[in-house]
């Protein structure tokens, strides 16, 4: 018991504040709404944090090695225009998700790469790609939106809105296999001490004979393809190609994390740690809408939130020094 | 109104978070005195002069300021108090010019908005000119070397007139020739009348310069204004760790045997002129020379930090290339960089982590990780250098500097070097904890790693080398081999490294 205990503990340090304040909210929303802990609604909370889970996911992994990846929103408005494309150009759903993943990887390896070898800052690599997608998307569609013509048997359309026993959608076993690859990814590998040793102090892992540059080269590429899955699932949701989806996205994936313990300096920070960040996100946004607040002062709010979460946890750690 | 002590401390106590740190600390200093203020690394030097400097406030006790209470709350009182501090990180701004860093904070205005900076550049000059630097004062700061932008911090604490001046380890990174530089400067505001507060790990840089001494332990004074004449080193040492260093240096040098473990033959890029030199097994081969000798580029080049244009390295004779430092660590080299915290260190990493860093892969494998493993590697090595923790998963950045560096050495050791590069391993260490070094280092020559040791203070070069290297600007001057360094003194020797040292022999 006493080992559990333990990992339990592990599993919650350094965001014990922002677990208690998850808690708080569902209480609330349990209490004041009527609405909020009904399965419908259940459901409705699982599809709505696919897309920024994914991304906070990907983002982790950049914090953790140093620097965010700021093209991620965008890139999800261009995945989601490209899956949609490829099926209206004929080809099968499979193929389509498929080649919309590989150029995510691509996309991400660009950023990568770039960052990389020519050592220009990850924000101003990562700013300029974010315009770049954002442009492609919007060429494509001429601005507007792409709907699948021919979804044989509703088959996109199910990949995010069917569910389990009416409880589960698809894409929540989607998100549980992703977090079990990189939590095992960041905990049990080599490389993930190494993306953490990369973000901690670049120089000292130089000095240590890490291949620093390769490393950041993955995790882009990681954080690209997140990025594209995020979009497919987008698209299916919504059931169309958006160019014009996910502005911001980016900023509340690093918010997810950073709530979540993830350090913006980079080396610190856990994936089960952003979860709870993106639960919290999730939950706020989600009881937000039920208790009718309009959209606008949503963002005031998130805003606001984030700025005294970030501020809790850094007089927390200043404390312990 | 004049009394006899300008800086009177009374029965100075503070804690942090329920431990104290200092216990009721007296302190009394005469103008125009040069005090060194001596204590091992947490032993309150830097909390007793941060109160001085009203960073932090005291739980109890009064500061006296020629004879009259003063209550510091904040950095201005103390320089409205004309207390004076240079700290041992430079806080000058590299993207600003002498001059403007000099008034930084304190900007001359014409009318009440706009800065006046003829006046401004026309003072700084005059400062600079009191104390003999031949420095343009519009000259950014970013260019100057590091000497010069402590002489600059000197400047800026003068011209405010300073009566107090606190330098908290001014010769850390300092050359020799610097180090000279900077007494004299101390000595002509001693003539001044200006009491000086001397804080340094360098013992025989405290016999020379300072006049009395001031010795913390544990937050306790051990010892208030004793003259600095009359006390042996080793009596300083013991006054600050409380029990007699006898063999501060360790037993006795290894020598090394006749085998040769590595060599190089004319190593040369733009900073190195065909360097050679051959190091043998189980020896510490020391390298010396002033700030700017290369040593540190040396050192780079040959752990594949640094490009080579020609030159070759051989390691039991047979001829290897390290493109990087991953294949110098595979061909078993190992680096003890002489800054710990932006090559050496993870701070926000555990200690478990930063030690193992180098041998992750012999206890992860895929996705199979051997916690057991792990932790015998930590404790192997955590006892081997009898590193202080709470647990293996302290974090670095609470770790005192001597631990630290520990660590660092700890995580070299660990990847089973033969070939162990130190550059200043005791830089910023405590004397204690650089007497554990010492011990260790002379340790781990007689298991057989050959080590080569970059240090620019002398007496550790003498008393730590089997051999010395001396390099001058590139170039490797000459190599003291046993015998030389055992036949002649001390003194002698000293003088002979530095006629090489500054060129002056080739």
């Amino acid at each position: 018991m006493g080992k559990k205990e333990n990992t339990l503990k592990n599993m919650f340090k350094g965001v014990g504040g922002a677990f208690f304040a998850l808690v708080v909210m569902v209480v609330v929303l349990c209490v004041f709404t009527n609405t909020f802990a009904t399965r419908l609604n259940f459901v409705n909370l699982l599809k709505q944090i696919t897309c920024n889970c994914l991304l906070s996911f990907g983002l982790t992994c950049c914090l953790i090695t140093g620097f965010p990846d700021l093209s991620v929103g965008s890139h999800v408005a261009l995945a989601t225009v490209e899956v949609c494309m490829y099926q209206n150009m004929g080809m099968s759903l499979e193929m389509s998700i498929l080649i919309t993943l590989a150029v995510g990887i691509l996309i991400g390896a660009t950023n990568g790469f770039i960052y990389s070898r020519t050592e220009m800052p990850a924000y101003i690599v990562t700013l300029a790609m974010q315009n770049v997608l954002r442009g492609i998307a919007y060429v494509l569609t001429n601005g507007g939106a792409v709907i699948v013509a021919n979804d044989v048997g509703m088959k996109f359309f199910k990949l995010a809105n069917a569910t389990i026993l009416n409880w589960i959608p698809y894409s929540t076993i989607i998100l549980l296999i992703v977090f079990l690859i990189i939590n095992t990814l960041l905990k049990r590998t080599v490389f993930g001490r190494h993306m953490y040793a990369v973000g901690g102090n670049s120089s000292t892992a130089i000095y240590s004979g890490i291949d620093v540059k390769n490393i950041r080269l993955v995790v882009y590429t990681i954080s690209g393809f997140l990025a594209a899955m995020a979009g497919i699932l987008t698209a299916s949701r919504v059931y169309s190609g958006q160019p014009t989806t996910g502005v911001g996205f980016e900023g509340e994936a690093i918010a997810s994390a950073v709530l979540g313990g993830v350090s913006f300096t980079g080396g610190v920070g856990t994936l089960s740690g952003s979860l709870i960040g993106i639960l919290i996100m999730g939950v706020m946004s989600n009881g937000m809408n039920l208790l009718q607040i309009n959209y606008y002062w949503q963002l005031v709010v998130k805003g606001i939130i984030i700025l005294v979460a970030v501020y809790v946890d850094q007089v927390k750690r200043s404390r312990t020094k | 109104m004049s009394a006899e002590y300008i800086i009177e401390m009374k029965a100075v106590s503070k804690s942090f978070y329920g431990a104290k740190v200092l216990y009721d600390v007296d302190f009394k200093l005469k103008p125009g005195e040069i005090r060194g203020l001596l204590g091992e690394n947490g032993a309150g030097k830097s909390t007793m002069m941060r109160i001085l400097n009203g960073i932090y406030t005291m739980d109890s006790g009064q500061i006296f300021v020629d004879g009259e209470e003063k209550h510091f709350s904040l950095p201005k009182d103390a320089r409205d108090a004309k207390i004076a501090f240079v700290h041992q990180e430079i806080a000058l701004s590299g993207n600003l010019t002498i001059a403007q860093n000099m008034f930084l904070g304190l900007e001359k205005t014409t009318g009440k908005y706009f800065v006046d900076d003829v006046s401004m550049r026309e003072a700084a000059r005059a400062s600079l000119e009191s104390l003999n630097l031949n420095l343009n004062v519009d000259t950014l700061v970013g260019t100057l070397s590091v000497a010069q932008q402590q002489m600059v911090e000197i400047a800026k604490a003068l011209m405010q007139d300073a009566r107090v001046l606190v330098l908290d380890e001014p010769t850390a990174a300092l050359s020799e020739k610097e180090v000279r530089f900077l007494f004299k400067q101390m000595r002509r505001l001693k003539e001044k009348n200006v009491a000086v507060i001397f804080i340094s790990h360098r013992l025989n840089e405290i016999e020379e310069i300072t006049d009395t001494l001031t010795v913390l332990r544990d937050g306790h004074i051990i010892a208030d204004g004793v003259p600095t004449t009359g006390l042996t080193s080793n009596e300083i040492i013991a006054m600050m760790v409380g029990r007699n260093v006898t063999q501060f240096y360790g037993s006795e040098k290894p020598q090394g045997t006749d085998e040769i473990v590595f060599e190089v033959k004319e190593l040369t890029n733009s900073v190195l002129d065909h360097v050679s030199f051959q190091l043998k097994r189980g020896e510490i081969l020391g390298f010396g020379g002033l700030v700017g000798a290369r040593r540190t580029e040396l050192m780079s080049a040959i752990f594949g930090l640094d490009p080579l244009e020609s030159g070759d390295i051989f390691l039991h004779g047979k001829k290897i290339v390290n493109k990087n430092p991953r294949q110098a660590i595979q061909n078993g080299f190992g680096f003890v960089s002489e800054d710990r915290k932006r090559n050496g260190l993870i701070l926000v990493h555990s200690i478990a982590r930063n030690l193992t860093m180098n041998v992750t892969s012999t206890f992860i494998k895929g996705i199979r990780y051997d916690k057991r493993k792990e932790k015998e590697i930590v404790d192997e090595y955590g006892n081997k250098l009898s590193i202080k923790m709470s647990s293996m998963e302290q974090l670095c950045q609470y770790l005192s500097g001597g631990n630290q560096q520990k660590v660092v050495i700890a995580k070299w050791l660990a990847s089973n070097p033969a070939v162990l590069i130190m550059d200043e391993p005791t830089r910023g260490v405590d004397v204690g904890a650089k007497s554990e070094i010492y011990q260790l280092m002379s340790e781990l020559a007689k298991e057989g790693i050959s080590i080569i040791m970059v240090s620019s203070e002398l007496p550790e070069l003498i008393n730590i080398s089997s051999r010395i290297a001396v390099m001058h600007e590139g170039k490797l001057g000459k190599i003291f081999d046993e015998d030389e360094i055992v036949q002649s003194n001390a003194d002698e020797l000293q003088k002979e490294i530095m006629f090489y040292a500054t060129g002056e022999r080739e």
